[in-house]
């Protein structure tokens, strides 16, 4: 059976914000991608306890409220700790360029800001996960 | 990246959830880079109670089963669920949102939640979820929860293919007849009437009650008709308790070992029928498909006749090898 | 129409000679011809259906002189860091001829944690400023007298707990409650739909909304009691038509939940405001500013019986669309921003935010909001637009599609009564379904370029270096805000705030007016988490259904 692109769309932090999170998750899944969704205000260990119990191969974060450079890194950190450093981390929302750089360094390797097309977001990921197969 | 298998085996032995998220996955895929997995874990079967709860879109499954997941878990006990949610016919992708009802169990290290996709398997689907419960009863849950919902057939099946099958409806006009309509009140043991602090659900509770006393007795199970309100938890300890009767009556009437044995003989088939159907369908055959639906198109052949052609081919395969 | 019809098809045949595309689709995905003509307003009706600018039905405006008498209030919507940051930011504002102060929390305040919470961490002071006790709130308004500004402040769920503050500011300004003016946003039900920043269940969170209903008419007369929203449906990527109609059916449920408990309409109706977005449709925003108002004074009066010209108003703040700026080319937001300012001076707004242009990329800076402000301040003075009352009346294009927006909103209505009232079709997913369906669609349309995004899918400059300097939040704010707790706590009358709080939760699980019990935990220095905290424990907090 072909094997399936599994991603976690989960929305960290306190902010309410989930247009983006919700359109990225039906263009995944229009894709051809199994898209699990966590729904709103997850605290990291939620959404790195859903990364391990769902197995899955991407995680995507979408964060408005500011509070990125302390939760994603935190999340980061997490995936590490319990053996899933493994798995694709991506970001997206209000996030300056300085920042970004910083996230990178984290590992979060690609972070999409407002203006992203869903097909930019679809291709990353296709892409990454076929030169790791 | 992979994990060789001993050490993939030895931490599912240790306990590590990450590993038993692994074999999922694998046993999902039918992956070839381990096809024994099962093989390897079956011994370790058969000590999980296993419960479907199923029914119509909106019912609040996810919550009822986050809810009694938080009452099982009261009994020190520990649990899996497996979320089950269609993938698009048109584009394979799946959107799996159980989870989202599920926060309060999401972060339990007694309990294990996975969500599955139909992938549009053939009939296969009871078996695939079958399969992922097999897995987390070898690592050692007490209780396996499977919730889909109630639509197709496939659905009803992996309901069907567990101990206790709890049918979940909401007192809206309507949703009583669409679940009969669905054939589930047929395959309900335990009936709950979840949002019941909404109007009409006493009256809903009395005519399902009415209906299930004039259809023939199910082996002496009469299946209760339940009230719940699941965000708030109420209700949901006397569910548990009607759980556990049932477990008791199937264990006292000898059909808890009928039922695993019918699942035993489903899963074989299955297997038979999935085997048989990746090897017909090859490169050669299927070239040979294509020509023959030509030649029906063109009046040459029936498509009797054209069927007959490739059930040969297959027969001289295996004749041959 | 019998000649006009044929004059009609005679141009339209003309046209379509020259050019295929008679119908088009626009940003709501509502079809717009080529051309209107008198025939597509037919059955218009002046008296009826316009009225004069403060006369029913006021589609053509609440206010007899409107903008001739005075220019909409300007009021820029900000907050961030400390009390004391933003305090200074409020103090530029108002030098800088802003007339009217509207405050920004950050995500803690919104959701009612305080900010040495675990849940709190990384978000004090992000996206607007951290409010956690009355102590601060002396802060952010030191130096500003109270019954000198009208205050908004965007607060839901804690609504309650932050107008209580605000009343205990007065107090040892020596302003008594009656004289202070200003808003709380104390929309709950948009934000089950569409902002998602909701604390309990819509149950409890309608009887606390009744209860400052209560209250305030008594006690807080001159103060906007809800204000119901649009925008963030919009933001949330509604159309239009579902804007209009789900703020109204939002409006419609606060009326009945108020009559519901026993108050008289012209009570409390006059105190309820809106808050609208503008988008980038404009002839379509304008025909919903016009409609909202017509709706709303037809029901309002021939509904709920309403008697009072005062309940019969649409009074309305308006944001230009945050989600039509673009991270890239940033520059290009001031002038999104200022076709959004226009409809909404057009469509007779009584106040105004123009978003600042960096705020795709933070919050905004000191320049990107004055910017913003003179956005406003040049349209006010310099083009003339405040010359004429409602100048697109009689457009038949602006009337035609104020009757389709009408009729739209209708249908909606319809749809709600029929899943058995705006909380349970919140219950059902409805308006969530509704709005993520469209914004899906709306991104399906612009990667698809049926839809042009400058800077995004045309006229893209590859490697864009991006110029701006941004705001950037000290994170000290947080560690600075969580000592400020430490010492609150150590230095009040413990036992005072703590018999203040069990108060309010006997109140809660009773039926006495909470706002009486809420100012009084605020003026024992209780926090919000811990106001919040009580309540939670007797309300239950809401969980989000599965939607998608």
């Amino acid at each position: 059976m072909e094997r399936k692109i599994r991603v976690l769309v989960a929305k960290p932090g306190l902010d309410g914000h989930d247009r983006g999170a919700k359109v990225v998750a039906s263009a995944l899944r229009d894709a051809g991608m199994e898209v699990v969704y966590t729904g709103l205000h997850q605290t990291p260990e939620m959404i790195v306890e859903a990364a391990i119990q769902e197995d899955v191969d991407v995680v995507g974060l979408s964060i408005l409220s500011g509070a990125h450079m302390v939760l994603f890194p935190k999340i980061m950190k997490l995936l590490k700790e319990q053996g899933a450093g493994d798995k694709l981390v991506v970001g997206g929302g209000i996030i300056p360029e300085d920042d970004i750089q910083e996230l990178n360094k984290a590992g979060v390797t690609k972070v999409f800001t407002p203006g992203t097309t869903t097909t930019e977001i679809v291709e990353y990921i296709k892409t990454e996960m076929a030169s790791r197969a | 990246m992979a994990i060789p298998r001993e050490e993939l085996l030895k931490r599912f032995a240790g306990g590590q959830r990450a590993a038993l998220s692994k074999i999922i996955t694998l046993v999902e895929n039918h992956a070839t880079s381990f096809p024994d997995v099962l093989d390897e874990l079956y011994p370790r079967t058969g000590k999980a109670y296993r419960i479907g709860v199923t029914g119509p879109p909106g019912a609040g499954k996810s919550t009822l089963v986050s809810s009694l997941v938080q009452t099982i878990r009261t009994k020190e006990k520990t649990v899996g669920v497996i979320a089950v949610d269609p993938s698009s016919p048109f584009t394979g992708g799946a959107l799996l949102g159980d989870r989202i009802r599920m926060q309060d169990i999401g972060t339990d290290p007694g309990v294990f939640v996975r969500s599955m996709a139909t992938r549009g398997s053939l009939g296969g689907l009871a078996e695939a979820a079958g399969d992922v419960a097999d897995v987390m009863d070898a690592f050692g849950k007490d209780v396996v929860i499977t919730e889909t919902v109630g639509v197709g057939q496939c659905e009803l099946d992996i309901a069907e293919a567990c101990y206790t099958t709890v049918v979940v409806i909401v007192p809206e006009s309507g949703d009583a007849v669409q679940a009969m309509k669905a054939g589930l009140m047929e395959i309900a043991d335990i009936l709950v009437i979840n949002k019941s602090d909404r109007e009409g659900a006493e009256q809903i509770a009395r005519q399902t009650r009415a209906m299930f006393e004039l259809r023939d007795e199910r082996n002496g199970w009469d299946p209760p008709v339940i009230l719940t309100v699941a965000f708030k938890g109420d209700g949901i300890p006397e569910l548990y308790e009607h759980i556990e009767k049932h477990r008791q009556f199937l264990a006292e009437s000898g059909l808890l070992e009928r039922h695993r044995q019918s699942n035993v003989e489903a899963t074989i088939k299955a297997i038979v029928e999935g085997d048989l159907h990746s090897k017909t369908w090859n490169e050669a055959t299927l070239g040979r498909l294509e020509s023959l639906v030509g030649d029906v198109m063109v009046g040459k052949v029936t498509p009797r006749q054209a069927s007959g052609v490739i059930l040969k081919m297959i027969e001289g395969r295996q004749e041959g090898g | 129409m019998g000649n006009d019809g044929k004059a009609k098809k005679a141009w339209k045949d003309e046209f379509l000679k020259s050019c295929s595309k008679y119908e088009s689709a626009n940003a709501s995905g509502r079809k717009i011809e080529a051309l209107y003509d008198p025939s597509d307003v037919a059955s218009l009706d002046y008296e009826r259906d316009l009225g004069y600018p403060g006369e029913y039905p006021f589609t053509r405006g609440v206010y007899s002189s409107m903008h001739r008498g005075r220019v909409w209030t300007m009021r820029q919507f900000s907050g961030y860091g400390s009390a004391s940051d933003s305090n200074k930011r409020y103090h530029f504002l108002l030098d800088r001829g802003q007339t009217g102060l509207s405050v920004a929390f950050d995500m803690p305040t919104i959701m009612g944690y305080d900010s040495d919470h675990e849940r709190s961490e990384g978000e004090v002071g992000m996206c607007g400023v951290a409010i956690d006790s009355l102590e601060d709130m002396e802060t952010l308004f030191d130096g500003i007298p109270l019954d000198k500004v009208s205050t908004s402040m965007t607060i839901n769920a804690p609504a309650a707990m932050l107008l209580a503050f605000y009343i205990c500011v007065g107090e040892k300004q020596g302003v008594s409650s009656d004289r202070l003016r200003g808003t709380i946003q104390n929309d709950i039900l948009k934000e089950y739909i569409a902002q998602k920043s909701w604390i309990f269940p819509p149950e409890p969170s309608m009887r606390i909304i009744t209860d400052i209903l209560t209250f305030s008419s008594d006690h807080v007369p001159r103060w906007n009691t809800i204000s119901i929203s649009g925008y963030h449906i919009r933001e949330a990527g509604s159309t239009a038509a579902q804007e209009l109609a789900f703020t109204l059916a939002d409006g419609f449920a606060y009326v009945e939940a108020g009559i519901a408990a026993g108050l008289d309409v012209d009570t409390f109706a006059p105190r309820l405001s809106f808050f609208f977005n503008s988008h980038l449709d404009f002839f379509e925003e304008i025909a919903k500013y016009r409609a909202a108002r017509r709706i709303w004074a037809r029901h309002m009066k021939e509904k709920y019986g309403a008697r009072k010209k005062e309940s019969l108003l649409v009074r309305f703040h308006t944001q230009t669309a945050g989600c039509t700026l673009t991270a890239q080319q940033p520059e290009n937001n001031i002038m999104r921003t200022a076709y959004q300012a226009l409809a909404a001076a057009i469509g007779g707004t009584q106040s105004l935010h123009t978003n600042s242009m960096d705020e795709t990329l933070a919050l905004p800076s000191e320049k990107a909001v004055q910017i913003a402000l003179r956005t406003q301040q040049v349209l006010a003075h310099e083009t003339g637009v405040t010359n004429t009352i409602d100048p697109l009346a009689g457009s038949y294009y602006v009337e035609n599609l104020t009757n389709q927006l009408e009729a739209d909103a209708e249908e909606y209505f319809r749809k709600i009564e029929d899943l058995g009232g705006v909380t349970k079709a919140i219950d059902m997913g409805f308006f969530q379904k509704e709005i993520s369906d469209a914004a899906y669609g709306y991104q399906k349309a612009i990667e698809q370029k049926t839809r042009i995004v400058v800077g995004v899918n045309e006229y893209v400059i590859d490697d864009e270096q991006i110029d701006i300097d941004l705001l950037r939040i000290d994170p000290e704010v947080e560690k600075e805000q969580c000592k400020v707790l430490t010492r609150l706590r150590s230095r009040r009358d413990n036992a005072a705030a703590q018999a203040a709080l069990d108060e309010l939760g006997k109140a809660a699980r009773g039926t006495d007016n909470l706002m009486p019990r809420i100012v009084e935990c605020s003026r024992r220095y209780c926090t919000l988490g811990e106001m919040i905290g009580v309540l939670k424990a007797v309300f239950g907090v809401y969980k989000e259904p599965i939607v998608y």
